[in-house]
């Protein structure tokens, strides 16, 4: 069944093309890992996806559920089941992070005493009446976007470097509570949630088993494998390594392909 | 406001004083004109924090039938609940009004005025002078929230002077439309380690002119400032003001002006000023002003808010300042305020 497809997509920045021919198709119940070096467009495509204005489509089309959503506005996406987590959110200030987790709240159908529940879980409580992200650190700013997903229980789950810069005991706070959230605690067959997860080193996938890894390239699809073998080319043969193995094996898989062709013409 | 919450009331029409009471020993509170008849010293109080040839307003108020409040709390008196003054415009002309409001060493003090005119009473003006007297240790906290209309043109004078280890707080709530509103509220920190605190939260919405700043004088040593403004333009005209004077050695002084603007029409002017006559004197002062920035609107969005909802959400979290010493059931009435606001900014 279709969570997300992504058809031929194009997208401009200030008029500067960030993302060209991305394609890809999320099943309910799989959880994809993005990988890519830094300004290949990570970010930019999960912006793009939730409709953050900036980012223009100038080709193809975003499927979510069935329904081409290309130019719906970000809170029209969020009430059909999508959530992000973003990587550097804007400070708001005045503006309580238990306000905005009561409209968290209202999207995930959770009740107000939940909140104080799932802020008991990410060490977030204290932080309820501040202003939302403002002084924040950059461990507490990574718990308040997983606090405000969860309550958010998207059906599809976006997450924009939710291990970066965070210490060994709260990765595994977060890790857990991701996985929750993304049903990996369940048997395969019975996930309906879909992920798509932003990481450099990886940690986060100690937690989460990611079905599939994907590589971002200049803001190209270039790789798409094992989650757990592309990290382990990444980190022993860096990005380009790891590309030139993906083009081979791409490769290999395009001409056993013709093979097959040519058999089966034959 | 129920009358346990509050420890004294006085109601001003035109110029008429109709209602004056205190529910409260530590609390005295008369009219200005039986003030001048019951005790021959407030003679000594009227007219010197602020002159009477300071400019033509002053002279205007400078009259026989001049009415107001006179409030003052008793030595070492804490005063839990709020004094409320209200001065209603009703006729269309000019009201003139001076107040003198003085807190004796040690006591506490917290007054909430509230200046508003009748529906459609056409043009009017409130001309209003305000003497503020913070004697030793004494804390005097005044909040003001303005209701006009369209035509009425205000022009308070209010100067305090705050003696040692006093502290003055002022805050000024403004969300109606108003033709003019011109003051600059003074304080003059004479004592050693005084303080004073100006908090403004000023939407100006079409057609209202608003002049206003805030001005602190610092002559005792180690006497501090701080000033603070929220200003929204929707159409009208601001001029938000603000002025701290190191006159003194060891002092301190902070100017924060921030503004909004929500359309192309209005203008707001951020006019801070510092000036510093001693060597360690220490005064900054930080301002900007700017729309409402899009990549929040979207944040907020990624979280089910509408736009519309999003958009308010800031506002109010833009107005929301941190204001010092202000009780809870102020900030409920500035809330209050802030949502009847609220559909005009849209
Ligand atoms: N708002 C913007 N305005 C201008 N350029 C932008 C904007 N957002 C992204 N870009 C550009 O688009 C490219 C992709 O950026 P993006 O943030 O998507 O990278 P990323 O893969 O997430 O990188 P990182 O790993 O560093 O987070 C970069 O060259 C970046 O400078
Ligand atoms: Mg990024």
């Amino acid at each position: 069944m279709d969570m997300l497809r992504v058809v031929n997509l194009g997208v401009k920045v200030d008029g500067k093309k960030i993302l060209e021919h991305v394609n890809l198709y999320v099943q309910k119940g799989q959880t994809y890992a993005l990988f890519g070096p830094n300004g290949s467009g990570k970010s930019s495509l999960l912006m793009t996806l939730i409709g953050n204005p900036t980012f223009k489509v100038f080709d193809g089309r975003i499927m979510f559920k069935g329904k081409d959503i290309t130019s719906l506005p970000t809170d029209e996406r969020v009430k059909m089941g999508m959530g992000m987590s973003f990587q550097t959110p804007p400070k708001v200030s005045g503006v309580k992070l238990i306000d905005v987790l009561k409209y968290c709240a209202r999207i995930g159908g959770y009740k107000e005493e939940d909140i104080y529940e799932f802020a008991e879980m990410l060490n977030m409580k204290e932080f309820l009446y501040r202003s939302v992200n403002v002084g924040f650190s950059g461990g507490e700013i990574k718990r308040s976007e997983l606090l405000q997903l969860m309550l958010m229980n998207p059906d599809f789950v976006m997450l924009d470097e939710p291990d970066s810069g965070v210490d060994l005991e709260n990765v595994a706070v977060i890790g857990e509570a991701i996985n929750k959230l993304l049903e990996r605690d369940k048997k395969e067959e019975e996930r309906r949630r879909s992920g798509l997860i932003i990481t450099h080193q990886g940690h986060i996938l100690d937690y989460v088993d990611a079905d599939y890894g994907l590589i971002l390239y200049k803001g190209r699809v270039a790789c798409i494998g094992n989650p757990y073998d592309i990290l382990e080319q990444i980190s022993k043969n860096g990005y380009e390594g790891c590309l030139r193995k993906c083009l081979r094996e791409f490769r290999n898989l395009e001409n056993l392909n013709n093979q097959n062709k040519n058999l089966n013409q034959k | 406001m129920k009358p346990e919450t509050r420890s004294a009331t006085f109601l001003q029409v035109d110029q008429d004083v109709e209602a004056v009471s205190s529910f409260y020993e530590g609390v005295e509170i008369l009219s200005i004109r039986d003030a001048l008849e019951k005790y021959e010293w407030v003679e000594d109080y009227f007219w010197r924090a602020i002159k009477r040839d300071q400019d033509e307003y002053t002279k205007e108020v400078d009259v026989e039938d001049v009415n107001g409040y006179f409030i003052r709390t008793f030595p070492n008196v804490k005063v839990e609940f709020p004094v409320e003054a209200c001065l209603y415009l009703k006729s269309p002309r000019k009201q003139k009004v001076h107040n003198l409001i003085i807190a004796e060493e040690n006591s506490e003090l917290n007054i909430i005025s509230g200046c508003t005119s009748h529906p459609g009473v056409g043009s009017g003006m409130h001309l209003g002078i305000s003497e503020f007297y913070v004697k030793k240790n004494a804390k005097l906290t005044f909040t003001m929230i303005h209701s006009w209309e369209h035509n009425i043109e205000v022009r308070p004078r209010s100067a305090a002077i705050v003696e040692d280890n006093g502290v003055f707080i002022s805050n000024y709530v403004l969300m109606n439309p108003v033709k003019l509103v011109q003051m600059y509220p003074t304080a003059y920190l004479d004592g050693e380690n005084a303080k004073a605190i100006f908090s403004s939260i000023i939407v100006a919405l079409e057609k209202s002119v608003v002049d206003a700043g805030s001005r602190v004088v610092l002559r005792g040593k180690k006497s501090s400032a701080e000033i603070l403004s929220r200003t929204i333009s929707k159409g009208g005209v601001i001029y938000a003001k603000g002025h701290i004077v190191g006159d003194a050695p060891n002092t301190r002084g902070h100017l924060e002006c921030r503004g909004l603007m929500l359309s192309d029409e209005g203008v707001i002017h951020a006019i801070p000023e510092l000036e510093a006559k001693y060597p360690n004197v220490d005064l900054s002062h930080e301002a900007a002003i700017g729309k409402i920035a899009e990549d929040e609107i979207f944040y907020l969005m990624s979280r089910g808010l509408s736009r519309d909802e999003a958009t308010a959400a800031i506002i109010r979290g833009f107005m929301d300042v941190e204001i010092k010493g202000l009780p809870e059931y102020l900030k409920r009435e500035i809330d209050k305020a802030i949502d009847m606001v609220e559909k005009d900014l849209f």
